[in-house]
């Protein structure tokens, strides 16, 4: 029988300098109570990977605040000035990838494939460097595969088995990003018995998943 | 009616029944308000949603349930949420029949560039690179000038969002059509001369013999 642990125990299992890939999109999604262990902890020299890093003082905002980062792969900063802040410091390495390219690049990971094609990204500055292949007589860019020390997973419920659901718009990165951590850990909003989400609704198997936190108190 | 309403208001013409359409954040996103009666029009939010509604009532806002600026939304009537990869795959799988972005420059190639100013402003670019990629049709919907300066170039001189040439470019001064001559000066903006639209852009214009003025949504 699997058991569940606290954020703390999380946080406590991410050593400085990892890498972790979050669910989020504009902090709707994020794993907050990891997030905020990982704060108190005072984690150093983490790289997380994303959609974006949320705005100031909001999920993934708030390592960013707390100086936790090193380095972001994310599709935009626009949001977070802080973030902007300490790129321009050069206090935190910001790599800006295509948000379509880097759910591609984690899938790729997660799926046991060499990488992906696409089209996006052909005659920008997201090509610079990167092979291109021809099919069928268009241009492809070659994206290589993105995976993490940590996958950390914004679930809306879990089963004692650690099979998941998501709500709505906080669904985004969460499922393909189970597929890719080294490690997998979901927090979730509700954990229910086996059996009492049916198998249509389940998004992630909880074979996937490594740890899962308590239910909020 | 300020220059906004009116660019949303000609893009609203260039939506069909029955299609999926992706605004982008801020001036697109108004196109919404001008949808032609009549018409069915399925928003994308690429953040995971076909069908979004507005905001919901004080009070019954839900966290999970957001727009791709992390504002509250709320779902119609046969709404469907899905998660990145469904939504990309949407976008750059010839499944998107419209976006409608905005621009900082586009090109007499009809390139674009939406996403950063070197040294100044660097946001980075979201989904901007996949959907002028993957879009079936790609408008651009933007201001002619900013701070007096022509954003319609004869070359970019910021970085492009793709080497792709977009579908339409709706000013509010112009509608340009990007072609193999240069840009097209489709249409002007009511009360716009045609020497005042080609004496307030840098890029060079092909000009046909009627250029008559843009019709708007109501």
């Amino acid at each position: 029988m699997r058991s569940a642990i606290s954020a703390e125990k999380a946080a406590g299992m991410i050593p400085d300098g990892a890498s972790i890939m979050f669910g989020g999109f504009m902090g709707v999604g994020s794993p907050d109570r990891i997030f905020d262990a990982l704060v108190a902890r005072g984690a150093k020299g983490l790289t997380v990977i994303g959609n974006d890093t949320a705005r100031p003082g909001v999920a993934v905002g708030k390592l960013i605040d707390a100086g936790c980062v090193a380095k972001a792969i994310v599709s935009h900063i626009g949001t977070n000035p802080v973030t902007q802040k300490k790129m321009i410091a050069g206090e935190i390495e910001v790599e800006l990838v295509p948000q379509g390219t880097l759910a591609e690049r984690i899938r790729a990971a997660g799926s046991g494939l060499g990488g992906v094609l696409t089209r996006t990204g052909i005659g920008t500055v997201v090509a610079e460097g990167k092979q291109t292949v021809q099919v069928n007589g268009s241009e492809y860019l070659l994206e290589l595969p993105l995976s993490a020390d940590f996958a950390l997973i914004k679930a809306r419920e879990a089963d004692y088995n650690f099979n998941l659901t998501y709500r709505l718009t906080a669904t985004n990165f969460n499922p393909v990003m189970a597929l890719a951590g080294k490690t997998v850990i979901a927090e979730p909003d509700e954990v229910l018995p086996v059996g009492v989400i049916p198998p249509d609704a389940v998004r992630t198997p909880g074979v996937l998943v490594h740890f899962l936190l308590e239910r909020p108190q | 009616m300020d220059a906004k309403e009116l660019i949303a208001r000609r893009v609203a013409l260039e939506l069909r029944d029955d299609t999926l359409v992706n605004l982008g954040i801020g001036l697109p996103t108004m196109v919404s308000r001008f949808v032609p009666a009549g018409l069915t029009v399925h928003f994308q939010s690429e953040n995971g949603i076909i069908g979004f509604g507005a905001r919901p009532p004080e009070g019954m806002e839900d966290v999970n349930l957001t727009d791709a600026g992390g504002g509250f939304i709320s779902a119609l009537p046969g709404a469907v949420s899905f998660d990145s990869t469904i939504s990309f795959a949407l976008i750059r799988g010839g499944h998107l029949d419209m976006t409608v972005l905005g621009g900082l420059q586009v090109d007499s190639h009809g390139r674009l560039a939406n996403w950063m100013v070197p040294g100044k402003l660097v946001p980075g670019m979201g989904g901007a690179m996949d959907l002028v990629a993957g879009a079936r049709r790609v408008v651009v919907a933007m201001q002619h000038a900013a701070r007096g300066e022509s954003k319609i170039v004869p070359e970019l001189t910021l970085p492009p969002t793709s080497s792709r040439r977009v579908s339409l470019v709706v000013t509010d001064m112009a509608v340009l059509r990007p072609s193999d001559e240069g840009l097209v000066l489709q249409e002007r903006a009511p009360g716009v001369s045609l020497e005042q639209v080609v004496a307030a852009t840098a890029a060079t214009l092909v000009v046909p013999g009627e250029v008559p003025e843009m019709k708007l949504a109501a």
